[in-house]
């Protein structure tokens, strides 16, 4: 357990950027875990629990951002999150990755 | 009192009660609530939030039900939106600390949020966009307790006040309800400016951001010759705009009284004044006016607000219309002139980065044989009612104007062999648009039988103005030198080969130009039908002496407001009585 901000970058692999639905997914997610987490797109910085300020950032594919969290589950946020980046939160060409 | 200018793109006074649509054409109450009512302003909208999410886990469900939960998935991230922590936060500040009403805080995050996707460089936020606004649409239903107002509804007598307006949806309007228009953006080209006008709605557009000083219900005049509006006037200003109608009144009354007179100079030239038409329902109208005839049939509003292309028999009717309407007087048909921004039908339309300058008027009907020979079958049956005449939009080069005629022979001989009646001596011309037309015009004038100027590609064109362009609209000037003179050489080249020569653009409303377009020898001017009495009053006021020397020193100026300083300065000097005071 640690209160140090953990952070990693990540990349929007979703073909048609961080939208609706991958910002859906992970405002799910980010609610679930007792920690503060946040993503940074060039010094925007958007709450992961409100998919309003996810979209806000209009990240599009091939987008690097910023994954921070602060809080006792940090470490596992920070995983579980950016695995849901790089497996395009299991969606592919819009349709689910099988 | 709040006072605003903008520009003034269709003349009248309205006075009456505002009717303010936000962005996207919803009805919203724009307004405070008093003092110790924000906590109750507060649960109500937490109980909207409560029915709207019910509504939306409805619809998830059913959706999901009939599509599979991927699809029903759109409305759970709706319903995230609704229960969007930062949202929420945003909306209490509004409601709680600043006294908003519910629906006005809701209107102003969500129109916030929808703005920012939209900003967004990529194809799918503009998406992201409308499902935003779903989510507050329900909510708005919600707290409104109704389907939101549209535009396509206007309720009862109103002048409409909002960011901006289609054409399509101006020509939908109720000219019983709608008293006047203001929007903040557009400018004095454009087409809803020009159907405003044709509906003799007086309209104010380009007025800059101002919604939010304005709120539905609150009193408005809009002054529709000096392109200003008042909100919440004062008594003495009301008082002076209803004197100022009646004034009006009273010149009308006068003008009708010249309306059986023909439009002569007073040394006896003879002016022929036509009118301009968008719809065919105009032409009792434009007879009423003492109109010489139609010098400009738009007839591209067949085409607005629906899906499907008109057939032949659609197109054929309109057009018998106006000719039986107008009793043997002529009438030129103008046809298709669709792109940019009349463009209404989506399945023409490819999203181009220069809409002006593409496939527009007679490129798009030459591209599109099918759909042009429709209505080429339509005017030449149309033909047999009565005198009529083709026109032939924005042509750049010859080989247009080959194929077009081309193709006008083509139908007739297919007309002939199906046995149709039709009228073979149909006369053919075109319109001055484009510069390039002006330079080569010797080369063209063999090939028509008249030519009619359309002053307002032709201001936009060789100004390199886009006309609907707020920000660069006080560029876009007709009575500019350039303009002038290549009105005056197409005039010469026609005339030396004895075609005719109109004038067919907005700048024939204004009678100070009018009076300068009949100095340089114009003999033919087609306009809006509101505006033929109080030119015909100016012309049948002057000689063609004082019109000619009035052009020879106008054509030696050398900037666009020394013309216009000098024709208004003219104009009240020779017809005091038809200058409106401010």
């Amino acid at each position: 357990m640690t209160a140090a901000i953990q952070h990693c970058n990540v990349i929007v692999r979703n073909p048609e950027g961080l939208h609706m639905r991958p910002a859906h997914r992970l405002v799910q997610v980010a609610t679930g875990f007792q920690c503060q987490i946040e993503l940074e797109r060039a010094g925007q910085i958007a709450d992961c629990r409100s998919i309003l300020s996810l979209l806000t950032l209009g990240a599009p594919q091939d987008c690097e951002l910023i994954l921070r969290a602060q809080g006792p589950d940090a470490d596992e946020a920070i995983r579980v999150i950016s695995l849901m980046f790089s497996q395009q939160f299991d969606e592919e060409n819009g349709e689910p990755a099988t | 009192m709040l006072e605003l200018q903008g520009i003034a793109v269709s003349p009248g006074v309205a006075i009456g009660r505002a009717l303010v649509f936000d962005r996207e054409g919803y009805r919203i109450t724009r307004c405070l609530v008093a003092v110790g009512e924000d906590e109750r302003e507060w649960q109500r909208f937490v109980d909207a939030v409560r029915q709207a999410s019910l509504k939306l886990e409805a619809n998830r469900q059913s959706t999901a039900d009939k599509l599979g939960e991927r699809i029903g998935d759109i409305f759970s991230a709706q319903l995230q939106v609704l229960s969007d922590p930062q949202l929420q936060s945003e909306l209490e500040s509004l409601i709680r600390k600043r006294a908003y009403s519910a629906e006005y805080a809701v209107s102003e995050v969500f129109t916030k949020y929808a703005a920012a996707f939209r900003k967004a460089s990529s194809s799918f936020l503009s998406e992201r966009a409308a499902d935003i606004r779903d989510v507050e649409r329900s909510l708005l239903e919600v707290l409104t307790g109704q389907p939101m107002e549209t535009l396509k509804t206007i309720p009862h007598e109103a002048i409409i006040v909002s960011h901006e307006l289609t054409p399509g949806e101006t020509a939908g309007f109720d000219p019983e309800k709608v008293l006047g228009i203001c929007t903040e953006a557009g400018g004095s080209g454009g087409h809803t400016a020009i159907v405003a006008r044709g509906m003799e709605i007086p309209a104010v557009v380009g007025v800059g951001n101002f919604l939010h000083q304005i709120r539905s219900g609150d009193e408005v005049i809009i002054d529709g010759h000096l392109g200003r509006i008042i909100v919440s006037p004062d008594d003495a200003t009301r008082d002076r705009y209803r004197e100022r109608r009646l004034f009006r009144q009273s010149i009308a009354t006068q003008l009708q009284e010249i309306r059986d007179l023909p439009a002569c100079t007073s040394d006896g030239v003879r002016i022929e004044l036509m009118a301009n038409l968008e719809f065919p329902h105009e032409a009792a109208s434009c007879v009423a006016r003492g109109a010489d005839g139609v010098g400009l049939y738009r007839t591209e509003f067949l085409y607005l607000g629906r899906d499907q292309e008109p057939t032949e028999e659609e197109h054929y009717q309109a057009y018998a219309q106006v000719v039986r309407d107008m009793q043997n007087r002529p009438v030129v048909i103008r046809t298709l002139d669709l792109g940019a921004d009349k463009m209404g039908m989506t399945m023409l339309a490819e999203p181009e980065n220069n809409p002006f300058l593409g496939l527009r008027s007679i490129r798009l009907s030459l591209r599109n044989p099918p759909l042009f020979r429709i209505q080429v079958r339509a005017i030449l049956r149309a033909a047999c009612l009565g005198d009529v005449r083709v026109m032939f939009p924005m042509i750049t080069t010859l080989d247009e104007l080959r194929s077009a005629r081309f193709l006008l022979r083509s139908v007739s001989e297919d007309l002939a062999a199906e046995g149709k009646h039709i009228q073979c001596a149909v006369q053919v011309g075109m319109m001055v648009e484009v510069p390039a037309v002006v330079l080569m015009l010797d080369r063209f004038i063999d090939e028509i039988d008249f030519v009619s100027i359309g002053t307002n590609d032709l201001t936009q064109y060789t100004l390199a103005v886009d006309r609907s362009n707020e920000s660069v609209a006080d560029l876009y000037q007709a009575c500019d030198p350039a303009v002038l003179r290549l009105i005056q050489r197409t005039h010469l080249i026609a005339a030396e080969k004895k075609k005719s020569t109109s004038v067919c653009g907005e700048m024939s409303n204004n009678p100070a130009y009018a009076l300068l377009l009949v100095g340089m020898g114009i003999r033919t001017l087609s306009l809006a039908p509101a505006a033929i009495p109080i030119l015909k009053k100016a012309i049948r006021s002057v000689t063609i002496g004082q019109c000619e020397a009035m052009a020879w020193r106008a054509l030696r100026l050398s900037t666009a407001r020394e013309v216009d300083a000098f024709l208004m300065n003219q104009l009240a000097g020779l017809v005091p009585e038809i200058v409106l005071q401010a």
